[in-house]
């Protein structure tokens, strides 16, 4: 009765070595299994972090040297050169391009993609996620719209330009920017596909977290990773549908002649049959998903932190409800706190008061978090494997990113500071290099139950170091540039001699983010030889972990656990807890009576 | 004994839980299957992408002085040419899909007690009365396009004491400018076309649900989960049609 009919097919499917027949198609490409979907999505979100960053390359070699003539590179990118010169136009694609696939490919799609997959059934015990044909398709959906997107880049026309947000009427006129024609077109069809793929996944997720887990895995005893997740795909699944309704009448507007967001527009003196909307609209809208999307980039990497931080310094962590209920309040903040990116509109200065007071009060969750990995730390007896100083990494550059955002958040000072290199600066810092930073923790960290081997540490800590040092020299200097007034999304700053005395900064902003893209080779070089040739795990707890998946075998089939599902009796932050024995105590272990004496002296 | 164990089911109305795929594992905090946890969170989604698509409509026709009057717009009937009758069809059209909802709700009902060919009954009627929605709907986009409505050209425009007048279809090729509100058509046509897309595709769900009821699946599997989900999803169509009812024709 119990065991239905699904947990006999899994059992029946790990039994016997090969289980059921596999070819090499339905085990690597079309495959069901969480896990496979998991490195599938790694893969192609390497693929496009390695595009994404070659275009923040190419166009900070503009800004450092806009006078230079770089025929080789000419010679590779013909579109996007002309005599020697990056052309206006391909430098407003390669900035548009850079904020899509890093924000939505890479660390949405393919850091929750990646780690809701491959940890949300292992850490809760659970055979596959609850629909694994669902998790399939989502994944496929995401590899349609990934061609689409990655078919735009070579349109003779260019691809998108009018920067990730696409606001109108840029984005909708053809006549405005060369990428506003097909390039548009094909970023808004390849995004349906996108938000169609984050649906279905974030469905997956919840439902899987809900009802999948096993005997004893109370909602209370998951890992802060699972949690993390959990509240990623809430997140996701309530604010993508907005984006998804904004893209739509963009869509209408761009295809059929609707105005839902143009207003009476002349060009040339000639107007054109637009008439009765607003662009205003369009930010409202955007922004509903555009907010709450930075969380959905952080929030994976900040449950990754904080289990690799525990495991690494041999510790509980420190307060887990709190963890728990300031993930809680950063998700239902995060939905009432866009209007911050829209102060310079024209709101109401009593609208913008409210937002800047939820948008303060969101950094509240947030210094909760910050405190209690701070204190986890504390005192601990500190392993630092690569992961734990990805982690600490994490948690500094999330600090240093941070702090500024209390700045941003006040109207008053973001209408100086807004759209200067101030935001930039402030953005990358806190969801970009601290999100990369939890992925790369949590890489180096589940390397050994993806592929049964270890990374290479000498190269991760060269990695770490240049990509640390190298973040907060491209980043840190942004914010002095920004204070001083120099605005994002200018192609040439010697044109403006208010500006000349910043170039040497510009300069050292462009090396270092050279040498931080050459270092990521390091990891990519790193990954694929460990992959293949790495040290082989031989045990089947290497960090000494008390999670589930380090209860499976050392490499997992489809189904996760030979034999029945694990029992679960504790939470999964038991380290330490007594002077004697073993420093750690897996989930799976039965509570004793010492556990119930500790316990009692904890309430007390 | 299979048939015996069908028989008492039937006869007792019990039904099996539905799986919930994890082996005797933690009971989730909602209480239902994995099934329909998924379709709830898809609904809540969904509900989500209708918001904004409703507040786009209002952000826009709140910023406009004056809106074409719903009761003389919709004043159309099929059948009867001529005849003023403000709201008329879509009051039926509203009737008609909440009667299908109420279909369903019985189809789920015999579900629970495994009555095959009533759940197939009220299956059926509850997709006539989508089908009869979806045609109502089509009547009255092709009467408003007849009309020369279209997503950027609105006919209805204020007369001169800010009644609703409408231009004869004669004088359209002689004014290029939208007379009206261009955005009351894109409004119309883009959210209730949206909302007939969502029908249509429940059509089909609740099609494939009859076929399936009536070659004995759902009988054989011992519960009629499916048609639960789809009635969730029937019912949420239906709400949906209610707030689009709301800000489109009576506000």
């Amino acid at each position: 009765m119990v065991t239905s009919a699904t947990g006999e097919h899994a059992l029946s499917m790990i039994g016997a070595g090969g289980h059921h027949k596999e070819t090499f198609i339905t085990k690597y490409i079309f495959s069901t299994d969480h896990k496979m979907i998991g490195k599938q999505f790694l893969f192609t979100g390497m693929a496009w972090a390695v595009i994404g960053g070659l275009f923040s390359v190419l166009f900070r070699v503009q800004l450092a040297w806009p006078d230079e003539t770089f025929p080789f590179l000419e010679q590779i990118f013909s579109n996007w050169f002309d005599e020697g010169h990056m052309t206006p136009e391909a430098y407003y694609a390669l900035v548009t391009m850079h904020g899509t696939i890093m924000v939505f490919f890479v660390l949405t799609a393919s850091l929750s993609g990646t780690f809701a997959n491959f940890l949300i059934p292992l850490q809760i015990g659970a055979r596959d996620m609850a629909s694994p044909i669902m998790n399939a398709l989502s994944y496929w959906l995401f590899v349609l719209s990934s061609l689409i997107m990655l078919a735009s880049i070579f349109l003779p026309t260019g691809m998108a330009s009018a920067g990730w947000t696409i606001y109108p009427p840029l984005s909708i006129l053809p006549q405005a920017s060369s990428g506003s024609g097909m390039g548009m077109t094909l970023w808004l069809v390849s995004m349906v596909f996108f938000i169609a793929s984050q649906l279905l996944a974030g469905i997956n997720y919840i439902s899987t977290v809900l009802n999948l887990r096993t005997k004893g895995m109370l909602m209370t005893r998951m890992p802060l990773t699972v949690w993390a997740l959990f509240f990623t795909a809430v997140v996701g699944l309530l604010s993508f549908p907005v984006l998804f309704s904004a893209a739509v009448l963009l869509v209408f507007d761009k295809g059929l002649g609707t105005s839902f967001y143009l207003s009476d527009i002349f060009i040339g003196g000639k107007a054109l049959g637009y008439s009765g909307g607003n662009a205003i609209l369009f930010q409202h809208l955007f922004w509903f998903l555009g907010h709450p999307e930075v969380y959905i980039v952080i929030l994976p990497a900040m449950g990754i932190v904080s289990e690799i931080l525990s495991i690494s310094s041999r510790k509980p962590v420190f307060g887990y409800k709190a963890m728990i209920l300031s993930l809680l309040g950063i998700v239902v903040l995060s939905f009432l706190v866009w209007a911050h990116h829209m102060f310079v509109t024209g709101m109401n200065p009593f609208l913008g008061s409210v937002f800047a007071l939820f948008t303060l009060l969101i950094a509240v969750p947030s210094s909760v978090k910050v405190f209690n990995w701070l204190t986890t730390i504390w005192r601990g007896n500190i392993k630092m494997t690569v992961a734990a100083v990805f982690s600490l990494g994490f948690v500094s550059m999330f600090i240093s990113g941070g702090l500024t955002g209390i700045w941003l958040g006040n109207a008053t000072v973001d209408i100086q500071l807004h759209d200067t290199y101030f935001v930039i600066g402030h953005f990358h810092l806190v969801m970009g290099v601290a999100a990369f930073f939890g992925m790369f923790a949590g890489i180096y960290h589940w390397f050994p139950k993806m592929f049964g081997r270890f990374m290479n540490e000498t190269l991760g800590y060269i990695h770490f170091f240049i990509t640390f040092i190298g973040g907060y020299l491209i980043f840190w200097p942004m914010h002095y540039l920004g204070m001083s007034g120099v605005p994002r999304r200018y192609y040439d700053f010697n044109e403006f001699h208010a500006f000349n005395e910043y170039h040497d900064m510009n300069l050292l902003i462009s090396v270092s983010a050279i040498v931080v893209f050459a270092a990521q080779f390091i990891f990519v070089i790193n990954f694929f030889y460990s992959m293949k040739k790495g040290r082989k795990s031989t045990e089947l707890n290497p960090w000494k972990a008390n999670t589930l998946e380090w209860t499976t075998p050392i490499e997992p089939g489809h189904g996760n656990w030979l034999g029945e599902l694990p029992t679960v009796y504790r939470w999964p932050y038991d380290y330490s807890k007594f002077e004697e024995g073993p420093d750690f105590i897996p989930q799976t272990v039965p509570l004793t009576e010492a556990d119930i004496e500790s316990d009692k002296r904890l309430l007390h | 004994m299979a048939e015996l164990l069908e028989e008492k089911m039937i006869s007792e109305h019990i039904t099996l839980p539905a799986p919930n795929n994890n082996e005797g594992g933690e009971d989730t905090p909602l209480k239902v299957s994995y099934g329909k946890t998924m379709m709830w969170f898809f609904l809540l989604s969904d509900a989500f992408t209708f918001t904004g698509f409703l507040i786009a409509y209002g952000a826009i026709r709140m910023s406009k002085a004056w809106w074409p009057d719903p009761n003389v717009v919709f004043s159309g009937m099929p059948f009867l040419h001529g005849v003023e009758a403000p709201l008329g069809l879509v009051s039926i059209m509203t009737t008609i899909l909440i009667l299908s909802s109420v279909f369903v709700v019985r189809a789920v009902i015999e579900g629970h007690r495994m009555n095959q060919k009533g759940v197939a009954f009220w299956m059926f009627l509850g997709i006539l009365g989508g089908l009869a929605f979806l045609g109502c709907q089509a009547w009255e986009w092709s009467h408003l396009i007849h009309d020369g409505m279209t997503p950027f050209y609105n006919v209805y425009h204020a007369g001169a004491d800010g009644e609703t007048v409408k231009l004869a279809v004669a004088d359209i090729a002689k004014t290029p400018v939208s007379p009206g509100p261009p955005m009351f058509g894109g409004s119309f046509f883009g959210i209730t076309g949206f909302h007939g897309l969502h029908v249509s595709i429940g059509v089909v769900m609740n099609i494939v649900a009859l076929i399936k009821t009536l070659n004995g699946t759902y009988q054989r599997r011992g519960h009629y989960e499916m048609i639960e989900k789809f009635g969730l999803y029937w019912h949420f169509v239906d709400l949906v049609w209610v707030f689009v009812f709301l800000f489109f024709y009576l506000i």
